[in-house]
């Protein structure tokens, strides 16, 4: 080189997926890099479009409920519950107590189960993989209980229009609170290791920071606007029994990795106070109301998910073929969030990054 | 120095932990060799007890992946095993109790199959 020349500022491009093992699913992020720094990110989704919403409009609207539960894997009863609530709305349909209670039951089985996968998918991502399988193998109490409620270690199917079609008796709720119990016992036991150990904290403190105002005006929700500072929890709208429950959001200010780390795992002990309150307080009586119209008019439903607001937007048209439903899932608010906190972080810090949002690429795009 | 000292507060804790998984069976089973056991009401494939159909097209009806086909005229229903979801909505919906859930999948082939069910007149 001359030396009157100034070395060439280059930057590169380094496309990270669609296909990459921290990513449970396909997304893809092109990062522009600079001297090992990210300076520029462009996500490009697409990759696993479904047409659910589509196939919604086309099926009779009581098998869009097995529809809907499939849009995601890991939260599935969650969307079968929104598509009720809409459809219950929208039919006039009342909801027995007891199965408003069994549906929180499960809801946050649900939470624990996506929250404790992520806990395992994030030690991976950070190259701690002996915690990584401490987690899946406690997680795999709460799989158990799923299989023991309906049949299935994943999709429960148990949400129907009207209420629940399964009910729990009395041998199944002891399994459950001294499964909870257990599963209290062994996370407890790993929790430390989350808020003190040094290779767990290197690599998330102070990495990935959204401030408070940013995350607000990013839209960012769940988990991701919780760790930076914002209370909002969609379950304080009190739908199905959660008004007749005790929570507070959990909330960390730091806004950082390590911070939605914490909100997870505290969330975690949450659900499991949470569902040996439901199964203290539920109600005896039936489990399922029968709806006798097909749904007119239009509604709206927002519930809390793993990850954040998940919104039903449902229209009737008064015949068995819904008019539209539109649906919104919390990693789509999330991506521009996501896209943010990359920018200005080592090249190593990505993988734990764009974990700690808990990327549900299959529900984004449905 | 702050390591070890880091390590032997962890200790008790950790050694707990690790007798444990070392005492305990292992959470996963060798599955080739040994077969899980599915728990109690296990969602499986289903069969048709032709004794008992009416033909009534109930189950047609309800099943959310169109897996199920039943021809009135000629007494036949077509299965088939390879599109259904194994949600047991037919098993609860069949009000002559035709429908006989099981345990079991479908394992993998080749081809789809269809299993045919006909009255016997
Ligand atoms: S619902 Fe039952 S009786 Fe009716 S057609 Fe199906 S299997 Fe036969
Ligand atoms: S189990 Fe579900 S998908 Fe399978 S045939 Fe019955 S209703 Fe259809």
């Amino acid at each position: 080189m001359n030396e009157t020349e100034q070395p060439v500022e280059v930057n590169t491009v380094i496309p990270f997926g669609p296909q990459h093992p921290v990513l449970p699913e396909p997304i893809q992020l092109r990062f522009t890099i600079h001297q090992d720094k990210v300076v520029g990110v462009v996500p490009n989704i697409g990759y696993i479009h479904r047409g659910i919403e589509k196939a919604c409009e086309l099926n009779d609207y009581k098998k869009n409920v097995s529809l809907c539960e499939r849009v995601c894997g890991i939260c599935n009863f969650m969307h079968a519950m929104a598509y009720c609530e809409a459809v219950e709305e929208l039919t006039d349909t009342e909801v027995p107590d007891r199965a408003k209670y069994l549906r929180v039951v499960w809801s946050e089985l649900s939470r624990l189960q996506s929250h404790l996968l992520w806990l395992g998918l994030f030690a991976d991502s950070i190259g701690f993989e002996s915690l990584f399988m401490h987690i899946w193998r406690d997680r795999e109490i709460v799989l158990s209980l799923n299989e023991k409620t309906s049949g299935h270690r994943i999709h429960l199917s148990t949400c129907a229009i009207g209420g629940v079609n399964k009910d729990m008796d009395k041998g199944l709720i002891s399994e459950y609170k001294s499964g909870m119990e257990l599963l209290e016992r062994r996370i407890r036991e790993l929790a430390p290791v989350f808020y003190k150990d040094r290779s767990v904290k290197d690599r998330t403190v102070g990495k990935g920071v959204l401030p408070k105002k940013r995350a607000m005006l990013l839209g960012a929700v769940g988990p991701t606007a919780r760790g930076s500072g914002i209370p909002q929890d969609m379950r304080r709208l009190g739908y199905e029994a959660y008004s007749n429950l005790d929570f507070e959001p959990v909330v960390h200010d730091e806004g950082d990795v390590h911070a939605r780390l914490l909100v997870r795992l505290e969330e975690v002990f949450q659900s499991i106070r949470l569902i040996k309150e439901c199964l203290e307080k539920m109600p005896e009586g039936p489990v399922m109301n029968k709806n006798r119209r097909f749904p007119n008019g239009a509604t709206v439903v927002r519930i809390e998910q793993p990850r954040g607001e998940l919104f039903y937007n449902v229209m009737g048209n008064g015949t068995k073929r819904l008019r539209r439903c539109r649906i919104r899932t919390p990693t789509l608010a999330n991506i521009p969030a996501l896209v943010d906190i990359l920018v200005g972080y080592d090249v190593s810090d990505i993988a734990p990054i764009v974990m700690s949002v808990d990327p549900c690429i299959s529900c984004t795009e449905r | 120095m702050h390591i070890l000292h880091g390590a032997l507060i962890k200790m008790p804790r950790m050694i707990k932990r690790v007798l444990r998984s070392l005492l305990s069976r292992p959470a996963t089973v060798r599955y080739p060799f040994v077969k899980p056991e599915p728990a109690r009401g296990t969602r499986g494939g289903i069969s048709f007890n032709m004794d008992r159909c009416d033909l009534c097209q109930d189950c047609e009806r309800v099943c959310p992946s169109s897996s199920i086909k039943i021809y009135q005229d000629s007494g036949r229903i077509e299965y088939q095993p390879f599109r259904c979801i194994y949600c047991h909505i037919c098993v609860r919906t069949c009000m002559q109790r035709a429908i006989t859930p099981s345990e079991m999948v479908r394992g993998p082939a080749y081809e789809k199959s269809v299993d045919v069910y006909e009255v016997h007149r």
